[in-house]
C-alpha cells in the first residue's frame, strides 16, 4: 500500500471514531445530530449517482427508485425482524437487480430517452409501492426500527467511497470512463459496451440501495410519496453543483446543500423566510460562476480522501 | 475457405435513395497494403464502416478469414481481427496517453470485479503485466514520455500516432487507416510514412487498408489500390497502373479539364 493510502485509511478510522464520540457524548443537538446522519445518506446517493453520471456519462432521472426499491426491502426484513446488516446487504441485492434493467435500457437508449426512461422505471417502482398491501400502500411504513447510527452510516460511506475509487482506478472504471468519452471508439476496440454499462448500473444502484436501506433505518418510517421525482433531482442537483465525475466534488456539495437549512439558520437567524429563495440563487450563482460545477472533474486532494465525512 | 485475410463480394449499401456503396469487392492478402481514394462522397470511409459494421450492408457478403461476418457486430469484428482508426480522430480525450492504449489491451487484462475491488495479487501483476506492454507500444514510436499526457493536450501529429497505437494493442489482421495523414503538413505526413513502414516491419503478417487523398503517401505505401466515385470501383490495380488511368483522371479533375488536356 502507498503511504498516502495509509493516512488515508487511518484518517478515516479515527475520524469514525472521534465522530462517534461527538455525536455520543451529547455535545450536539439532536436536530444537528439529524442533519449529519442525513448527510452521511445523502452521501451514498449522490456517490453512486455521480458514478452513473460523472463517470459512464448517462444521464438518468431515476435514482429515486433505486433508494425506495433499498429503503422498502430493508424496512421489510428488519421489521420482520431480521439482523439489519443482512437486510441492508439484500436490499442492495434487490436494487443492484433494478439497476441491471436501467443499464440494459442505457445500451439501447440513449441521452433524453434514457433520461425520461429512467423516470419512468423510478415512477412504477412508486406506483407500484403505492398499491401493493404489503408495503403499507400510500400511507406508508411505520414503526420500522431505528437501526441506522453514526457509525454504520459513516462506514458504509466510506466503504462506498473506496469501492467506487478502487473501481475507477481499475480496467472496469477505465472503460466506463473510455465509454463516457467515445462509444464508438470502445466499441472499435472490441469491448462489449452493453457490459460494462450494465456493470456501471448495477453497482450504482447497489449502493443507492444501501442508501435508501439506511434512510428507512434513520426515518423509522417511509411514505412512497418521498421517493417522487423530486428526490431524484435533489440527487442530481448535488452531483451536479459538486461537479460531474468528481466524487470529492459530490462529498463536499452534498454536505453544503443538506446542512443549508442549519447553516442559514446559524449565520442569517432572522431571514428564515427567504430560506428557499436563497437556496435557489446560491445554485444559480454557481452555476453560472462555475458552470461545470464546485470541483468540475478534479478531485480535492489532501492526506484525507473522504473530504469532510465527518462535518 | 480462402487465403484471403479479408474478402468482400458485391457489397450494396443504400441510405434511402442514395446508392452509397455499388457492388464493392476487395481482396485482401496478409502482410500488403491496400489504398481506397476517390473524391468527396465517393464512399470510402463507407465502405471502412460497412467493413466494421457500423453500418450493416443491404446485400454481399464480408468473409474474415474465411468466416462470413453478417451475424457479428463491432465489438465481434474487432475480436476477428480488424482494427480502425478514424477520420475524425477519436481519443479518449480526457484520459491519459497511457490510459487510452490499456483500453485498446482491455481484453488481454484478466482479471475480475472482484479482483480489482479487493486489490487481489492478481491485479496488481495484470496491471504491471500491461503497463510493460503499453509502454512497449509506445516505443515504438518512440513517445514513451508522453505517456502520462492528457491526449486533448498533444499535438495533432501525436494523437493520430496514439489512435494508430491503439489500435495495434488490440492485435489486429488487418488495420484500417482513415485519412491517417489529414491535417498533417509535409513534414508531419514523411514521418506517418516512416511509422507506417515502421509498423509493417513489425508486424509482417498484418495487412492495411489505407483512405489518403495525398497521393504521393498513397503510392509510395500502398500494393494495390482501388478508385471510388460515387460508391462504384471506377479502376483497380497497382499504383502505377492507377496514376496513367484516365478514368481517375476524369473523377479527380472533372472531365472537362481531361479533356482540355
Amino acid at each position: 500500500m502507498k503511504r498516502q493510502n495509509i493516512y488515508s485509511f487511518l484518517i478515516s478510522i479515527l475520524s469514525l471514531v472521534f465522530g462517534n464520540f461527538i455525536i455520543g457524548s451529547g455535545f450536539i443537538s439532536n436536530s444537528y445530530k439529524t442533519v449529519i446522519l442525513q448527510i452521511g445518506i445523502y452521501l451514498i446517493a449522490s456517490l453512486s449517482l455521480n458514478f452513473t453520471l460523472g463517470y459512464l456519462g448517462e444521464f438518468t432521472l431515476g435514482h429515486a427508485g433505486f433508494l425506495a426499491v433499498g429503503a422498502y426491502t430493508s424496512a421489510l426484513l428488519v421489521k420482520n425482524g431480521m439482523n439489519f446488516l443482512i437486510a441492508i446487504t439484500i436490499s442492495a441485492i434487490t436494487s443492484c437487480l433494478v439497476g441491471y434493467i436501467v443499464g440494459v435500457l442505457s445500451s439501447r437508449l440513449r441521452g433524453d430517452y434514457l433520461a425520461i426512461a429512467s423516470l419512468g422505471i423510478s415512477e412504477i417502482i412508486r406506483i407500484f409501492i403505492v398499491n401493493i398491501e404489503i408495503f403499507g400502500g400510500p400511507k406508508g411504513l411505520k414503526s420500522i426500527p431505528k437501526y441506522s447510527n453514526f457509525l454504520l452510516i459513516y462506514s458504509l460511506v466510506i466503504l462506498s467511497f473506496v469501492v467506487f475509487k478502487l473501481i475507477i482506478k481499475s480496467k472496469h472504471g477505465r472503460t466506463i470512463i473510455a465509454i463516457r468519452e467515445d462509444e464508438i471508439a470502445v466499441k472499435s476496440l472490441g469491448i462489449s459496451t452493453k457490459k460494462y454499462k450494465i456493470l456501471a448500473f448495477c453497482v450504482s444502484a447497489f449502493f443507492a440501495g444501501i442508501s435508501g436501506a439506511l434512510w428507512a433505518g434513520n426515518q423509522g418510517i417511509l411514505t412512497p410519496g418521498e421517493f417522487g421525482f423530486m428526490k431524484s433531482v435533489e440527487i442530481l442537483v448535488m452531483v451536479i453543483l459538486g461537479g460531474i465525475g468528481s466524487m470529492t466534488g459530490s462529498v463536499i456539495s452534498t454536505g453544503l446543500l443538506v446542512a443549508f437549512p442549519v447553516i442559514f439558520q446559524i449565520f442569517i437567524p432572522n431571514m428564515n423566510k427567504y430560506r428557499m429563495v436563497i437556496y435557489a440563487l446560491i445554485l444559480i450563482l454557481v452555476m453560472i460562476l462555475r458552470p461545470s460545477g464546485i470541483m468540475g472533474k478534479k478531485e480535492f486532494k489532501l492526506k484525507n480522501p473522504g473530504g469532510n465525512e465527518n462535518e | 475457405m480462402s487465403n484471403y485475410a479479408l474478402e468482400c463480394i458485391n457489397l450494396n449499401l443504400m441510405f434511402k435513395n442514395h446508392h452509397a456503396v455499388k457492388d464493392f469487392s476487395l481482396q485482401v492478402e496478409k502482410g500488403k497494403t491496400y489504398g481506397l481514394i476517390g473524391p468527396n462522397g465517393a464512399g470510402k470511409t463507407t465502405v471502412l464502416n460497412l467493413l466494421t459494421k457500423v453500418y450493416k450492408q443491404n446485400s454481399g457478403d464480408i468473409f474474415l478469414n474465411g468466416k462470413n461476418t453478417k451475424k457479428m457486430d463491432s465489438t465481434q469484428i474487432n475480436r476477428h481481427g480488424i482494427a480502425r482508426t478514424f477520420q475524425n480522430i477519436r481519443l479518449f480525450k480526457e484520459m491519459t496517453v497511457f490510459e487510452n492504449i490499456v483500453v485498446g489491451l482491455h481484453n488481454n487484462q484478466k482479471y475480475s470485479l472482484f479482483d480489482s475491488i479487493f486489490r487481489t495479487p492478481k491485479y496488481f501483476s495484470e496491471e504491471k503485466k500491461i503497463r510493460e506492454r503499453s509502454l512497449k507500444l509506445l516505443s515504438i514510436f518512440g513517445i514513451e514520455d508522453k505517456a502520462d499526457c492528457l491526449c486533448k493536450n498533444l499535438s495533432y501529429g501525436t494523437q493520430r500516432k496514439v489512435e494508430i497505437l491503439r489500435a495495434l494493442a488490440t492485435e489486429p489482421l488487418i488495420l484500417l487507416l482513415d485519412e491517417p495523414a489529414a491535417g498533417m503538413n509535409s513534414s508531419e505526413t514523411m514521418n506517418l510514412f516512416e511509422v507506417i513502414n515502421k509498423i509493417k516491419n513489425e508486424f509482417e503478417m498484418m495487412s492495411f487498408i489505407v483512405i489518403e487523398h495525398n497521393m504521393n503517401f498513397i503510392m509510395k505505401i500502398c500494393d494495390y489500390i482501388y478508385v471510388l466515385n460515387h460508391g462504384e470501383t471506377i479502376a483497380k490495380g497497382k499504383p502505377e497502373e492507377i496514376q496513367n488511368n484516365k478514368e481517375v483522371e476524369n473523377a479527380y479533375l472533372g472531365g472537362q479539364y481531361a479533356e482540355n488536356k
